[in-house]
């Protein structure tokens, strides 16, 4: 099987995304991926997501970046269908999620929701002990068996390093860990729920230098067993940590393609401006 | 020019201090004179026997105020038992299930229910809940009830409190982050689990002190409780028996019958444990929250 590093490499990569371009995404599509067709998405009769066509390649990091207000979030948002709990949103068109519309009629929520592990911008420990804020997502779909349940816990606080720094207070609230703390437990709840795609919507803005680094080493480990995709602000993360780059300006897709490409070679004089720092 | 702003910032500021303290002053005042009009009845008797004693005869100048004070505690705790599902699982459904409309449209019609004047209720009480316990209610419990009773009084009281608690413990679920629920709900936590175990536990804090609050107010409504309790000193061995509550007594009586010997300072007794008690409760509760606070450490 060719992975889709190989393929973007060497198909021409608009092919990656298609606005403008005649979509060739079918070839794109493995066995776990997002797919986005003709995507539009109204907030209180404004048109935030025009018309969006995508495929995000899986076990990668992809960055979206843009200037604030120009749908990134909203975009993150609509793969997890978190827009349902604002009735002011409507939502057009189909997202993929491994083939299977999860805007289309029969699909459960619940099941999408448990498939995205979302890691938010600022931390927001919930109201309990770090093992519980762990053991929730478990819990909450139905893993009833303590063993199993710390078992769990355990590996995940492990995974994000955070497992050494408080085996001692697993039991004491979770709000008193520090803000790098907090953001690195959340990770390790997302995780617990073992989901097969990773959303971070700006995950390190809240947070300081060695915390983001720490976050970020994070996201290259999980790559191997995870989709992950990314909204940032700052340019040098993305020229970090992604695989491939999403620009997207006023609602649209402006230009997206592998990172180095992205950066080196942009094709559209918008993300040339973007880029040298014209307008953000 | 300068000094003379300088100057009227300072007298605003402690003239605004000046008022405050008084504010705070009436508490103590309030409480002081209700000591001293009740001094010459804890002189007369052994205050442990007020609390204690169940023989109220003031002709005879006994005063066992006991009746009353289980009969306050015991209506308000039927109006608690049954407001609090009730006003919690309404602000639920307001804040996390009903629809902008909905709620456009319900929280007026709250904030209307408890601006209806208490003699309402207690006419309310009287034509509706009494006979309802009269014919209906008690008959399969107790082989005879008027329908004036523990039970009527706790119902109606709970009308009256419902308001107040649906407003507070509404005010308490929104003071929730939404990052909060969305952290929940993104995991794929159905809303009820994220009431159940975010919500629900986040504001339990903002609950007990609603609940405190809704009891304090509980203790001291008077009009409504009086229509429909039965007025009778007697110890309420069941919901369907009459009671008499402190404030019913202190309404009932004051200015009448002030010939009697201790009688007009065992009223002022009355009035000054009814202080006393919301005092007390609202002391408690203040430090039950700071130890549920320290505990969790929310913020």
């Amino acid at each position: 099987m060719i992975s889709t590093n190989q393929f973007l490499a060497k198909s021409d990569h608009n092919s990656f995304i298609g606005m403008n371009e005649p979509i060739i995404l079918k070839k794109l599509v493995t066995n776990q991926s997002i797919r986005i067709e003709n995507l539009d998405v109204y907030i209180e009769n404004q048109h935030i997501l025009k018309d969006m066509n995508l495929t995000i390649p899986e076990k990668s990091i992809t960055c979206i970046i843009g200037p604030s207000g120009c749908g990134k979030s909203t975009f993150l948002k609509t793969l997890n269908r978190m827009h349902d709990e604002s009735p002011e949103v409507k939502i057009s068109g189909k997202v993929f999620v491994d083939d299977e519309n999860i805007y289309g009629p029969h699909v459960n929520v619940i099941d999408t929701r448990k498939k995205m592990g979302l890691l938010a911008q600022r931390p927001c420990p919930l109201p309990m002990s770090i093992f519980e804020n762990v053991a929730y997502g478990p819990r909450i779909h139905g893993i009833k068996k303590r063993k199993a349940v710390n078992q769990t816990v355990i590996q995940y606080l492990q995974y994000v390093g955070l497992w050494d720094e408080v085996r001692d207070r697993v039991r004491t609230s979770a709000t008193r860990l520090s803000i790098g703390q907090q953001q690195r437990l959340c990770l390790a709840r997302g995780l617990a729920i073992e989901p097969e795609y990773i959303l971070g919507d700006e995950a390190t803005s809240a947070l300081d230098p060695l915390s983001t680094k720490k976050i970020e080493e994070l996201f290259v480990k999980l790559k191997e067993k995870y989709t992950i995709i990314l909204v940032t602000h700052t340019l040098r993360q993305a020229k970090r940590i992604a695989d491939h780059i999403i620009f997207m300006y006023l609602g649209k897709i402006i230009e997206a393609g592998p990172t180095e490409e992205f950066f080196n070679n942009p094709k559209k004089q918008l993300t040339r401006d973007y880029l040298s720092g014209s307008f953000s | 020019m300068r000094r003379l702003r300088a100057a009227k910032d300072k007298i605003a500021r402690y003239l605004m201090l000046g008022i405050a303290i008084f504010t705070i002053l009436f508490l103590l005042v309030i409480g002081l004179s209700l000591f001293f009009k009740a001094l010459p009845i804890m002189r007369a008797k052994n205050l442990w026997v007020l609390l204690s004693s169940a023989n109220w005869k003031p002709f005879k100048g006994d005063f066992g105020f006991l009746p009353f004070i289980l009969s306050t505690f015991y209506v308000s705790l039927i109006a608690i038992i049954i407001a609090l599902p009730f006003s919690i699982l309404t602000s639920i459904y307001l804040n996390s299930y009903a629809s902008k409309n909905v709620r456009r449209f319900f929280e007026p019609v709250v904030d209307l229910l408890s601006g209806i004047p208490p003699i309402i209720y207690g006419v309310w009480g009287t034509l509706t809940i009494v006979p309802l316990i009269a014919n209906k209610i008690a008959p399969r419990f107790v082989e005879f009830s008027t329908g004036y009773t523990v039970l009527a009084g706790g119902i109606v009281l709970a009308v009256m409190i419902i308001p107040l608690l649906i407003s507070i413990t509404l005010e308490v679920f929104r003071s929730i982050p939404k990052e909060m629920t969305d952290a929940s709900l993104s995991m794929g936590a159905t809303k009820w689990q994220t009431v159940k175990k975010v919500i629900l536990r986040k504001s339990i804090s903002g609950i007990i002190a609603a609940t405190v609050l809704a009891l304090s107010r509980a203790f001291g409504e008077t009009m409504a409780v009086l229509m429909v309790c039965g007025n009778i000193t007697q110890l309420p061995h069941s919901i369907f028996d009459a009671c008499y509550p402190l404030p019913a007594l202190i309404a009932n009586n004051y200015g009448e019958m002030l010939s009697m010997p201790n009688y007009e300072s065992a009223l002022m007794f009355s009035a000054f444990l009814l202080f006393i008690i919301v005092v007390l409760f609202n002391g408690i509760s203040r430090f039950t929250l700071n130890q549920i606070e320290r505990r969790y450490q929310f913020s």
